[in-house]
């Protein structure tokens, strides 16, 4: 094999991994979001009346926490599907 | 049958041959669409208003109304409900979610194209500093920078840049989350119902191979999350969050 199919290989490889890696950044907001969801739970338990409040207010929450896992998707998505480094070869 | 899946950006339609060309993607188009049924969606609602509600489309057109104002002045206060903020944040909210909804149809999904969402998170910032100069006056913004220690100064024009930038990330990062999954998913349903009835004895396999079976109904269920679900609360949250900083650039 020629060593730039080689080379192609092995960014193409590289970026693979590199993609499964930033993904690894979905877990935090995972479990971020379920400790906040719980506790959302706990308080309607404790007080449905501020079902509306409680509710709105955690899906804020949510989507502030899902930031850092929203960060390595686009990652994750770059290095899939607009790979800076095969265009350097 | 075994094409590859792939992910691309908004197609350049044309190019208008003015300063060096200046290209039109699917997303401004669409753009104009959306905001075309917007304009033409507010002139239907507000169309023969009477003082003496009569009919049902006025009482939907007040309810929106009323639903923004009530939301604006609980998140922000009096003052910016006076100024005119609420038009704004109803026009911004209705744009993601029929943009974002508009994927739906076929279309290109205005908000799974970041220059969409930089193009708004550069309206909060202006409105942002805007509202710091206009509470602070320009000495009181630049002291800000230096709040609490001057070696802060790095960090504090790093912050002031990320917040817009976190929320068009945010707002991107799930419309085009959703995309790529719902693509994947109708990808490998497209593999799957060709694995499965091109298996099928002779002519039936022939005709019934090539056309995605199992595509019926089963994306729909997983569109209610991925495209429904959170286009809506992703406007809503694009929202919020473009009120509390507003609201919260003005304090300070």
């Amino acid at each position: 094999m020629n060593e730039q199919l080689w080379t192609k290989a092995i960014v193409m490889g590289s970026s693979a991994i590199g993609a499964g890696l930033a993904m690894i950044a979905g877990i935090g907001p995972g479990i971020g979001e379920g400790y906040a969801v719980g506790k959302a739970c706990e308080a309607i338990g404790r007080q449905p009346e501020c079902k509306g409040t409680v509710q709105s207010t955690m899906l804020l929450g949510c989507a502030v926490a899902e930031t850092t896992g929203i960060y390595g998707f686009i990652v994750a998505l770059l290095l899939m599907f607009a790979n800076p480094f095969i265009g350097k070869l | 049958m075994n094409q590859e899946f792939t992910v691309t950006g908004a197609k350049v339609l044309f190019e208008i041959p003015i300063l060096g060309g200046i290209a039109i993607s699917e997303t401004i188009v669409n753009t104009w669409i959306i905001m075309a049924l917007i304009v033409g969606l507010c002139l239907f609602l507000t169309h023969g208003m009477q003082v003496r509600c009569r009919t049902r489309r006025q009482i939907v057109a007040e309810f929106i109304v009323q639903k923004v104002n009530a939301m604006v002045g609980e998140n922000m206060g009096e003052h910016f409900l006076q100024v005119g903020y609420a038009p704004m944040i109803a026009s911004v909210m209705a744009l993601s979610a029929l943009g974002s909804l508009s994927g739906m149809v076929g279309m290109y999904a205005l908000t799974s194209d970041l220059n969409t969402l930089l193009g708004w998170a550069l309206l909060v910032f202006v409105l942002i500093t805007y509202n710091k100069f206009r509470s602070g006056g320009p000495l009181g913004y630049i002291k800000g920078y230096f709040q609490p220690i001057p070696v802060l100064l790095p960090f504090n024009i790093i912050s002031e840049i990320a917040t817009p930038m976190s929320m068009a990330f945010r707002h991107f990062g799930n419309i085009a989350s959703g995309t790529v999954i719902m693509g994947l998913l109708r990808w490998a349903l497209a593999n799957l119902s060709f694995f499965i009835f091109s298996k099928l004895p002779g002519v039936l396999g022939q005709i019934f191979g090539p056309i995605p079976l199992l595509q019926v109904g089963i994306p729909a269920v997983f569109s209610i999350y991925f495209d429904v679900f959170s286009a809506l609360l992703q406007a809503f949250i694009f929202c919020m969050l473009m009120m509390m900083n507003i609201s919260s650039a003005a304090e300070d």
